[in-house]
C-alpha cells in the first residue's frame, strides 16, 4: 500500500526562480525587439520604396464555376461525360500530355468492357506509340502493342523531347491535375476556354506586359501567359460518339470531368463507403452516448452527491439558489 | 494508485488469478486506465482529448504500418508508389492513405486542444512540471515525424519542405552547413534523405509510444488536474476511471471520429496543399513554399525576423526564435508561479489566455498566407506578442494577480448550489 502523498504547490519566489525569470524575461524582450525592428524596417522599406503593382496580381482570374455530377457527397461520376472526356483526351490532349498513372484497364470503370478495353488499348490508332519490350527469342530491344495491363503511353520519350517539340514548356502529366491545381476541375475548365486576346486596360496600365511570341494570354493562369495554345478552339473538333453536340465549352467540362476521374478513380467507392462508415459511427456514438448517460446517472455511482454542473439536479438546485440569492437581494 | 482509497485489483477467474501471481499486467492495466484510478469528478470535456490523442496516435501507426509494406523509398519511385500504386491498386489503399494523412491533422488538433486545456487550467504546474515537460517531447517528436512523413510521397511541398527546414541548420554560422549536409547525406534532399526520412519516420512513433508511457505514468503520481485545479482531498472528489471516464470519453472518441470521418471521406485533400501532387522538381520551385497548417504559427515566427540585429542576421534570428518559441514552453513551471492553477479563479490571467489564443490563430493565417507588407506585419507584432505573454506578461500577472476565491473542495464546487459565492464550473 503507497502512503498517502501530500501534494502541495512549492513556497513562492525562491531565489533561483527569480533569477531564471529575470533571464527569460531579459530574452524575450531581446525577440520582442529583434521583431519590432523587423516591424519597422518592413514598413519604412513599403513606404518608401512600394513594391510595384503587377499585371499577374491585377488581371488573374478565379476559376469559372463549373457543376459536375461527382461534386459534393452522394457525387457519382457521368459514365457518358468521363466516356466524352476520354475522347477528347485521345484525340486532342494526348498529343502533347501524357497520363502516366492510369493503365488501360481503369477505363472498365467509364463502362467499356473487357474486349473494348483491349482494343482500345491495342488498336494503334489513338496510340501510334508503342511499347518497349524485348525480343523474347533474341533479347533485342523492340516494340509491342500497348495491352490494358500497360498505362497511358507518354507521347515524348522523355522531358528533353517534350521540351524541344514545345518551345522549352513541358507539358505536364495529366493524371493528376485536378488534384494537383487549385481550383481542381473549375480550373482546368477556365484555363480551356479562357484563351483570350489581352485586355487593353492590362497594355495601358503595363507596357511591358505585353504576351511574349509563342506564349498565349489567358486570366485563368497564374501568370497570365500560357505557353500551350488554345487546344480547343471549334466546335466539332470531336465528332462524338454518342451523337452529343461537341461545342468548344462541351468539350472543356468533359475533359475536365474525365480528369477528375482520373486523379480520384476512388471517388465514387470512396462516397459510398464514407456513408456506410459515418451511419456505422452515428449509430455506435449515440450507444455509446446513452450508456455513458446509463452509468453516470445510475444509482451505482459511489457517494450521495450528485456530480457534474450540468446534471439535471445540480442545475436545479444552481437555479434555485440564485432564485433565492436574488429574492433576498 | 495514487490515492488511499484507490480500489486493489481482485482477480476473480481462476485463470486471472494464475496470471496475476506471474504477469501482473492486468493489475497494471487495471490501476492505469481501469476502476483502480480515482480521477476527479469534475472533469470537462476538455480533459477528453488525452485519451483522443492516444486513439490518434494507433490510427497512425496502424495505417502507417501498412502503408509502409507498400511504399518504395526511392526519390524515383516513392511519388508513384504513393499515387498510383497505394491509391489505384491497392485494395482500399485510398482509404489507408488518405485515412494517415488526415489522421496527421486530426491527432494535431487534439494535440493543440490538449495543449491550450492545459495552458488554461494550469496543468503544467507542480507537482506536474514533467506531465507538461514530457507532454512537450511528444510534441516535439510529433513535429518531426510528421514533417519526415510529409517528405515521403516526395511531391513538390515535400521536397521543397525538407529543403527550406533542413535549411534552417545552415542559419548557423561555421558548423550550420556542415550539419545540414550530415543530415541529408547530400547538399540537397534526394535519395539518401529520403530513405532517412522514412526510417525515422517508422521510429519516431514508436518512442512517442514509449514518451506517452512516461507521460501518463507521471500523470498517474499525484493523479489528473480538474477545472477548479484544487486538490483531491477525499474519496467524494474521485469516481474510478472505469467505467465512469472510460464511458465519457467512449462516446466523445465516436463524435470526434464522426468528424475525422467526414473529413477523410468527403473532403480528403483540403487540410493537404495541392503542389504536393506534382513530383519533387529541383529545377522548379514552387511560388508559395508553405509547410502543413499545424506548422503555419511557427513559419510565421520564422519569417518574422527581417532584421539583421547586433551581429546576428535576420535568418538566424528567425530560426532562433522558431525554435525558441517550442523551447520556452519548457519554463512555463517556473514562469507562472501563481499557486492557483485553474484560469476559471485567474481573472487577468485569462483574458490574456484568450488573447494568447487569438495571437497564435493570426500567427497561423499569416504562416499559411503568401507575403504580403500589412500581413507581414501583423505577424511580427503576433510574434512579439507571443515571446512578450510567456515569458513577461505570464511572470507579472501571476505576481500581482488578486485571484478569485477557490472552492474548498471539489466536491463543493460540483455543488455549487449550496454555496452560493462560488459559481458553478462549467466546461470554459
Amino acid at each position: 500500500m503507497p502512503p498517502k502523498r501530500q501534494l502541495q504547490l512549492p513556497a513562492k519566489g525562491a531565489g533561483q526562480d527569480m533569477l531564471l525569470r529575470w533571464f527569460l524575461g531579459f530574452v524575450g524582450a531581446i525577440f520582442a525587439l529583434a521583431l519590432t525592428f523587423s516591424l519597422f524596417s518592413g514598413l519604412k522599406t513599403y513606404f518608401t520604396n512600394p513594391p510595384a503593382p503587377l499585371a499577374a496580381e491585377e488581371f488573374h482570374k478565379e476559376p469559372k464555376e463549373l457543376k459536375l455530377s461527382s461534386d459534393g457527397p452522394f457525387g457519382k461520376f457521368d459514365k457518358a461525360q468521363l466516356q466524352r472526356g476520354l475522347q477528347v483526351y485521345t484525340e486532342v490532349c494526348s498529343a502533347c500530355h501524357s497520363l502516366k498513372l492510369v493503365s488501360f484497364r481503369d477505363l472498365k470503370a467509364l463502362g467499356y468492357n473487357d474486349a473494348e478495353v483491349k482494343a482500345f488499348a491495342g488498336s494503334g490508332k489513338q496510340w501510334k506509340i508503342e511499347v518497349p519490350t524485348i525480343n523474347p527469342d533474341t533479347g533485342e530491344a523492340s516494340t509491342r502493342k500497348a495491352l490494358p495491363s500497360d498505362t497511358f503511353p507518354a507521347p515524348f520519350p522523355n522531358e528533353v523531347a517534350a521540351r524541344a517539340a514545345n518551345n522549352n514548356a513541358l507539358p505536364p502529366d495529366l493524371s493528376l491535375i485536378t488534384k494537383s491545381r487549385e481550383g481542381s476541375a473549375a480550373y482546368v475548365y477556365s484555363l480551356l476556354t479562357g484563351f483570350q486576346n489581352q485586355p487593353a486596360d492590362l497594355l495601358k496600365k503595363f507596357p511591358d506586359a505585353k504576351t511574349p511570341p509563342n506564349l498565349h494570354y489567358n486570366p485563368y493562369f497564374a501568370n497570365l501567359n500560357l505557353a500551350m495554345p488554345p487546344p480547343l478552339t471549334t466546335d466539332g473538333q470531336v465528332t462524338y460518339a454518342d451523337g452529343t453536340k461537341a461545342t468548344v465549352d462541351q468539350m472543356a467540362k468533359d475533359v475536365s470531368a474525365f480528369l477528375v476521374w482520373t486523379a480520384q478513380p476512388d471517388l465514387e467507392r470512396r462516397h459510398a463507403a464514407g456513408l456506410a462508415v459515418v451511419f456505422f459511427l452515428l449509430i455506435a456514438t449515440i450507444l455509446a452516448y446513452l450508456a455513458k448517460q446509463q452509468i453516470w446517472h445510475s444509482d451505482e455511482r459511489p457517494t450521495v452527491r450528485e456530480t457534474g454542473a450540468l446534471d439535471p439536479k445540480n442545475r436545479a438546485k444552481t437555479s434555485r439558489a440564485k432564485a433565492k440569492a436574488k429574492v433576498a437581494g | 494508485m495514487s490515492f488511499s482509497w484507490a480500489k486493489p485489483y481482485e482477480p476473480k477467474h481462476p485463470v486471472m488469478k494464475w496470471l496475476d501471481e506471474r504477469l501482473p499486467l492486468p493489475r497494471l492495466a487495471y490501476g492505469a486506465i481501469g476502476g483502480g484510478y480515482p480521477v476527479p469528478r469534475n472533469l470537462n470535456y476538455f480533459w477528453n482529448f488525452g485519451v483522443l490523442a492516444g486513439v490518434f496516435l494507433m490510427i497512425q501507426i496502424i495505417t502507417g504500418i501498412v502503408l509502409a509494406m507498400h511504399y518504395y523509398a526511392t526519390a524515383d519511385g516513392a511519388f508513384n508508389s504513393v499515387n498510383q500504386l497505394i491509391m489505384r491498386d491497392v485494395n482500399a489503399g485510398w482509404l489507408l492513405r488518405y485515412a494517415h494523412m488526415n489522421g496527421a491533422s486530426f491527432f494535431f488538433i487534439v494535440v493543440y486542444i490538449h495543449i491550450f486545456r492545459g495552458l488554461y487550467y494550469g496543468s503544467y504546474k507542480a507537482p506536474r512540471e514533467l506531465v507538461w515537460m514530457l507532454g512537450l517531447v511528444i510534441y516535439l517528436l510529433m513535429m518531426a515525424t510528421a514533417f519526415m512523413g510529409y517528405v515521403l510521397p516526395w511531391g513538390q511541398m515535400s521536397y521543397w519542405g525538407a529543403q527550406v527546414i533542413t535549411g534552417f541548420f545552415s542559419a548557423f554560422p561555421v558548423i550550420g552547413e556542415p550539419i545540414r549536409v550530415w543530415l541529408l547525406g547530400g547538399y540537397a534532399p534526394d535519395q539518401a534523405a529520403l530513405t532517412r526520412f522514412f526510417s525515422l519516420h517508422y521510429l519516431l512513433p514508436f518512442v512517442i509510444a514509449g514518451v506517452v508511457i512516461l507521460h501518463i505514468w507521471s500523470l498517474h503520481i499525484p493523479g489528473s488536474g480538474n477545472p477548479t485545479g484544487v486538490d483531491v482531498k477525499d474519496e467524494k472528489d474521485t469516481l474510478p476511471f472505469h467505467p465512469y471516464y472510460t464511458a465519457k470519453d467512449g462516446w466523445f472518441a465516436g463524435a470526434f471520429l464522426l468528424i475525422y470521418a467526414l473529413v477523410t471521406f468527403y473532403v480528403p485533400n483540403y487540410l493537404g496543399h495541392p503542389d504536393n501532387y506534382i513530383p519533387a522538381n529541383a529545377l522548379a520551385t514552387p511560388a508559395h513554399i508553405v509547410p502543413e497548417w499545424y506548422f503555419w504559427p511557427f513559419y510565421a515566427i520564422l519569417r518574422s525576423c527581417t532584421f539583421n540585429l547586433f551581429w546576428i542576421d535576420a535568418k538566424l534570428w528567425g530560426v532562433l526564435a522558431m525554435f525558441g518559441s517550442i523551447l520556452l514552453l519548457f519554463f512555463l513551471p517556473w514562469l507562472d508561479k501563481s499557486p492557483v492553477r485553474s484560469g476559471n479563479y485567474r481573472p487577468l490571467f485569462k483574458r490574456f489566455f484568450w488573447l494568447l489564443v487569438i495571437d497564435v490563430i493570426i500567427l497561423g493565417y499569416v504562416g499559411g498566407a503568401p507575403i504580403v507588407w500589412w500581413r507581414t506585419a501583423l505577424g511580427q507584432v503576433a510574434a512579439a506578442y507571443y515571446f512578450l505573454h510567456f515569458l513577461v506578461i505570464l511572470p507579472l500577472v501571476s505576481a500581482f494577480e488578486t485571484t478569485d476565491p477557490l472552492p474548498n473542495s471539489i466536491s463543493e464546487s460540483v455543488l455549487s448550489g449550496d454555496a452560493a459565492e462560488t459559481p458553478v464550473a462549467v466546461a470554459g
